[in-house]
């Protein structure tokens, strides 16, 4: 797959950001007619909606949406293997939503504050990632803070998706930004939110040797393959036709 | 159309010990009725008014939610991410209507909640229609074309219903139903004009639903055992017949500029009648399905209760939640409302 986009515009960079947005759009819509209330079927269809929008100006900057969507193989996609773990219960959903999009609105924002390429992009998605965000944190409240087993099951999802996290730190090629600030402030912003939720800060490493930036150079976890057999089966089994 | 403050001091009020006579009730709504006024949620209404809208309205709300799995099941698996991004919007705005239509069902004293139940316990129906399952990707398309402009056909004239919230939540569901009809048909053409195979899937597809659509205006007019009542009352406007024959007059020129056929060996324009005459429609299919022995209707019904089930730990930790820091008003707001119903 060769990639040319616009020379202003860095490929990697489009492509990590892109396939986040990609990817995680395609959990949350495997939400679709299974949410715990109707309210949350409209609000996971918005956010994934939100973020296939983001994906789809975002892998255009790179190449052709549908080839980079669907012709790839799972070596070659560079999103987060935050975004790739599978939704689990409503708990897992929430702290897997929480650590992203508290992750991509304060980079959102930074890069909306720049003057490089990605700036007016960021512009439009830090808006929707605002409510993504915000989506996320009131749910945490409630599971954290609302029955034992609530409580229970949002600590072990935090716990279970924290080695995930640090992934998201590791320096991107082609984006400026202070990544070692950002995690900071992510950190704070979690910590402070966990805290309201009666959670505490998950223990444990956040990355491992083997898996610091993984994702990001194309090393993915094992469900991974699996969800790119379903999402791109029919469009290969045509090849060339127009949908 | 009278205001809603000008009905309020000309009709007796359900709650209100109006000084007149229950006799006057009946001939108040009567005349309101008559002179095409929207009955409104204050507003006396007989209780087989009320039965039956909360029946029908029920059902339809129910249907949208329902309606989202056979469609749901593509997402994952839509060919393009335009695609994919319009079928998401769509399952997303079948939810949005399932909401109207509850709170529209709700104006007339019953709850969500006990709505669900009904549905889950099989004591309340949803269309037959999303009983049928969506083997290929060519059935978004039909589902589209064809189940959404059925259900245009029938919604349209809801919107002027007897019944205003009825009414007003119609208005709004069929402006965003046509719109899905119109991206199904897109859809269909596409493939239509696509390649050999994506003809071949589409017509296909068209062939499976097509007659499922036709049963989705219900049973033919001398054995629907509503409909006569329901057209009284206004909260029906034409008949099953009717509507039928008029989706087929609109679907025969739209398949022909799709490239497509319809399955039907009967289908030909009658001169005399203006309509295009078609085909019997097998209605021991249709009972069946109603019963629960279409292909899917356990499936649909177990999806659903799962959803529902493996949800409670997470609605019950909302309202725990709500009770801690909100001093229990929104707990006690929902009391009070539910005393004032009964």
């Amino acid at each position: 797959m060769t990639a040319t986009g616009p020379a202003t515009v860095p490929v990697t960079a489009a492509l990590a950001l892109g396939d986040d947005a990609l990817v995680l759009s395609h959990r949350l819509g495997e939400w679709a007619g299974h949410a715990p209330v109707l309210e949350e079927e409209v609000a996971l269809a918005n956010i994934a909606l939100d973020l296939l929008g983001q994906a789809r100006v975002l892998l255009s900057l790179a190449g052709d949406e549908d080839e980079l969507a669907y012709l790839r193989e799972e070596r070659a996609f560079r999103n987060l293997q935050l975004v790739e773990q599978p939704n689990g219960d409503f708990a897992h959903t929430i702290a897997r939503q929480l650590y992203f999009s508290t992750y991509q609105h304060l980079l959102h924002a930074e890069l909306a504050a720049s003057d490089g390429p990605f700036a007016p992009l960021a512009a439009k998605a830090v808006k929707e990632v605002a409510y993504h965000r915000d989506h996320a944190e009131q749910w945490t409240l409630r599971l954290g803070d609302g029955t034992e087993t609530s409580h229970e099951r949002m600590r072990r999802a935090c716990a279970a998706l924290w080695r995930f996290t640090g992934e998201m730190f590791q320096p991107v090629l082609g984006l400026d930004v202070d990544w070692a600030a950002l995690e900071s402030r992510w950190l704070e912003s979690v910590t402070e939110v966990l805290g309201r939720a009666t959670l505490s800060l998950p223990e444990g490493p956040r990355t491992g040797a083997w898996s610091a930036g993984a994702g990001r150079q194309g090393i993915h976890t094992e469900s991974f393959g699996r969800m790119l057999a379903e999402m791109q089966h029919l469009h290969r089994s045509h090849p060339g036709a127009s949908w | 159309m009278a205001t809603a403050a000008a009905q309020r001091t000309a009709r007796p009020q359900a709650d209100g010990a109006a000084a007149r006579e229950p006799a006057d009730y009946q001939r108040v709504f009567d005349a309101a009725v008559a002179a095409d006024e929207r009955i409104e949620p204050r507003d006396w209404m007989p209780d087989a008014y009320r039965a039956t809208l909360v029946r029908q309205i029920a059902q339809h709300a129910h249907s949208e939610i329902i309606g989202m799995q056979p469609e749901a099941n593509w997402i994952t698996r839509a060919p393009s991410l335009r695609r994919k991004a319009i079928l998401m919007a769509k399952v997303q705005d079948e939810a949005g209507h399932g909401l109207y239509l509850y709170s529209a069902a709700e104006t007339l004293g019953t709850g969500r909640d006990e709505l669900l139940d009904k549905l889950h316990s099989g004591r309340q129906k949803y269309s037959s229609i999303f009983n049928y399952p969506t083997l290929t990707w060519a059935d978004v398309g039909a589902i589209g074309w064809l189940v959404d402009g059925a259900a245009i056909t029938n919604q349209v004239p809801l919107c002027r219903c007897s019944y205003g919230p009825y009414a007003r939540a119609m208005v709004r569901i069929c402006k965003e139903e046509s719109f899905h009809q119109r991206q199904g048909y897109e859809l269909l053409l596409a493939l239509s004009k696509g390649t050999p195979e994506q003809h071949a899937m589409a017509q296909d597809a068209v062939d499976r639903w097509w007659w499922p659509s036709l049963m989705m205006f219900g049973p033919p007019d001398d054995e629907s055992q509503h409909s006569a009542q329901s057209m009284a009352w206004k909260i029906k406007r034409h008949s099953n017949d009717e509507l039928r024959q008029r989706f087929v007059d609109i679907c025969v020129p739209q398949a022909e500029s799709l490239g497509l056929t319809l399955p039907d060996p009967d289908l030909t324009w009658n001169e005399e009648r203006g309509h295009y005459d078609f085909g019997p429609i097998d209605w021991s299919e249709f009972w069946d399905v109603l019963k629960g022995n279409g292909p899917c209707n356990e499936q649909r019904l177990t999806q659903r209760k799962r959803a529902h089930d493996e949800g409670a730990w997470v609605r019950e930790a909302a309202a725990a939640y709500a009770a801690k820091h909100t001093g229990g008003a929104e707990a006690a707001a929902h009391e009070t409302t539910g005393a004032e119903r009964a």
